[in-house]
């Protein structure tokens, strides 16, 4: 499902060269929920850029469903993030002043979906996400934290992604709501989708059945986690 | 689909914003509104100026003294005293394809009659005038041959000399006024032919050549000499002959040291509208620079949006929306605005077109189809060009930078 072999990211800056990853290797399957820890400086934000599809490796490879991603231009970047990874921010990054309907549906935006279409599938992927019917039009700055990221969380799903990429989902939400999520997304990981979520704390990494923890660039441990042994 | 969505996120976001969309739009209402107007008033005055001068015959030719030269010096055109009524005769005679030929003295005076008076023109001419200027009697009658030739004190005058001397509406005819300390009588008006200001031929005094020679100028020259050619394509080979002809009876060989020159309405008209013309360039000038400020308004307001816009651009980016989607929704959006500000600019610059027109009665402003497609066209263009940078900005921010963007 995802390959990666010897990812290595260089970032220069005229004679300075920082090496943000190094040889960083694995493979995730489908259907795992996969934690990756580290704390600030140590790569985690490159990887994810990288895993997601934003970023190119300076060299090694990384294979998505079967497609080397590294050798690929710009506009099949974007299409391969559209159709095969859904991103859930920190910051929910909604768009502010717009109902909850026309958020969950901007992935469709220049689609050949109608809108009808287009609308029926929002409604879906909201409630699968655990909204009420009732908030879909309001708009997305009248909701609450754990609402907003509920809305994200439809919004990664619209397309039906191979992966789902979570950067620090819980970063701007209290501890109770952030376990309201992280229940979410473990539920959506028990309908078989594939979670990679990206986080500095060990009791948001905790939900995971495997942590990836990185350091200094480098796959400092590969572990399986039993997440019922969580403390909550 | 696609073009739907483009369309409906653009005026989404246009209306996400009113009060800023309405102001940058003003900057290309304003610009396309004047282009629009002021071309059409510099068209309008085009066009009063050429049917003024229209007005002042048809066909027309004229022939005016050259400068006079002492000691090598010029005293300016119209200063020598080489025209004569020998030299009107000689053209009617030898000349042909014309219609009629007048000779005139012009002078200006002042004129009173019954405690009323003015500073006028006091023209001596000939019957033949009226043919030649187009002038119309209104009432009485012009001098008859008889009057002609025995240097009556008898004058035509035009309306605005009435309204000046005797009162608006009032009847001039046979009433006394004088000229020069002599007393002449009214015998006829001329009707109004319009204009104003240095074009204004209703304020003139007609009285007889031979009356003019004796007692108004004092000499047998001629202020000048107007020559009515039978239609419009003789005018050059009329213009010609008359030449080849005032040389001869001048004996004059080289024809760059003639003592006189020939204009004809052509080439007034022709003057007069290369002036109106750089006038009218001058204006909507003007005007397109104020189009080109309402374009940089726009980029202004596009560069902002983008910069404040810069976390929803990244988010749209990551979720996979192609880059050509994101530029063109900014650049659709400086379009739509130069657009709809374009539409009713053109609207605004046709109503002050007609207010100009109903609000100053010497002008009828001409709204002319080719300056709204240039106004429009250019309206457009600013909106494309200067959308452009903008919008490959946005289009070129990297998704994880503009993600991180506070």
């Amino acid at each position: 499902m995802i390959e990666c072999k010897n990812l290595t990211k260089i970032y220069s800056n005229g004679e300075m060269k920082t090496y943000a990853l190094r040889d960083v290797s694995f493979h995730i399957e489908k259907g795992e929920f996969v934690s990756i820890i580290g704390p600030s400086g140590s790569g985690k934000s490159t990887l994810m850029h990288i895993l997601g599809a934003l970023d190119t490796p300076t060299s090694g490879e990384y294979s998505l469903d079967g497609h080397e991603v590294s050798a690929l231009e710009d506009d099949e970047l974007s299409d391969l993030r559209r159709n095969k990874i859904g991103f859930i921010f920190q910051s929910f990054n909604l768009l502010p002043r717009t109902t909850v309907l026309r958020n969950v549906m901007l992935p469709l935006l220049y689609s050949d979906l109608p809108g009808t279409e287009r609308e029926k599938r929002a409604r879906e992927c909201l409630k699968y996400a655990g909204m009420e019917e009732k908030l879909f039009k309001n708009l997305s700055n009248q909701l609450s934290g754990g609402q907003m990221q509920r809305v994200a969380i439809a919004r990664a799903l619209i397309n039906n992604p191979s992966i789902i990429l979570a950067d620090e989902p819980t970063g701007n939400l209290d501890t109770k709501t952030s376990h309201l999520v992280m229940d979410a997304l473990q539920e959506l990981n028990q309908k078989g989708h594939t979670i990679i979520l990206i986080t500095h704390e060990m009791d948001v990494a905790d939900y995971a059945n495997r942590i990836i923890h990185i350091r200094d660039g480098m796959v400092e441990k590969d572990v399986v986690n039993n997440p019922h042994d969580k403390i909550i | 689909m696609k073009f739907a969505d483009l369309f409906k996120e653009t005026i989404w976001s246009l209306a996400g914003n009113k009060v800023r969309s309405g102001l940058t739009m003003l900057g290309i209402i304003i610009g396309i509104a004047s282009v629009i107007a002021l071309v059409a008033i510099g068209q309008g005055a085009q066009n009063s100026i050429s049917k003024n001068i229209e007005a002042i015959g048809s066909n027309l030719i004229l022939v005016n003294p050259g400068a006079q030269r002492v000691g090598g010096v010029s005293q300016g055109g119209g200063s020598a005293q080489s025209l004569t009524v020998e030299d009107a005769n000689a053209i009617k005679s030898e000349i042909e394809n014309i219609q009629a030929v007048a000779p005139a003295i012009q002078k200006r005076s002042q004129v009173t009659a019954k405690g009323n008076n003015t500073n006028t023109q006091i023209l001596g001419t000939t019957a033949d005038y009226l043919t030649v200027r187009n002038v119309t009697i209104d009432s009485g009658s012009f001098f008859s041959d008889q009057q002609m030739k025995t240097s009556a004190k008898v004058a035509v005058i035009g309306t605005t000399v009435r309204d000046d001397l005797f009162g608006t509406d009032a009847n001039p005819i046979g009433q006394t006024i004088r000229i020069n300390k002599m007393d002449f009588q009214v015998i006829g008006m001329t009707l109004t032919k319009g204009g104003s200001g240095f074009g204004n031929q209703d304020d003139i005094i007609y009285i007889p050549l031979n009356t003019a020679q004796h007692y108004i100028s004092g000499n047998a020259n001629l202020s000048n000499i107007s020559i009515a050619a039978i239609d419009q394509n003789s005018m050059t080979d009329v213009q010609q002959q008359i030449t080849d002809l005032l040389l001869a009876r001048h004996k004059i060989s080289d024809s760059a040291s003639a003592d006189f020159t020939i204009m004809n309405q052509n080439d007034i008209i022709a003057t007069a509208t290369s002036i109106t013309g750089t006038f009218t360039i001058l204006l909507s000038s003007i005007a397109g620079i104020s189009l080109l400020v309402g374009g940089i308004g726009i980029m202004n307001m596009m560069l902002t949006t983008v910069t404040e816009r810069t976390r929803e651009i990244g988010l749209r980016k990551a979720i996979g929306i192609r880059k050509i989607y994101i530029n063109l929704q900014f650049l659709s959006e400086a379009v739509v605005l130069t657009f709809l500000g374009g539409a009713i600019g053109i609207f605004l610059g046709w109503l002050a077109s007609l207010a100009v027109t109903h609000f100053i009665s010497a002008l009828t402003t001409s709204i002319s189809l080719s300056s709204i497609f240039l106004a429009f066209g250019v309206g457009a263009g600013v909106g494309i060009i200067f959308g452009f940078y903008p919008a490959r900005r946005a289009a070129n921010l990297s998704p994880i930078e503009a993600l991180r963007y506070e």
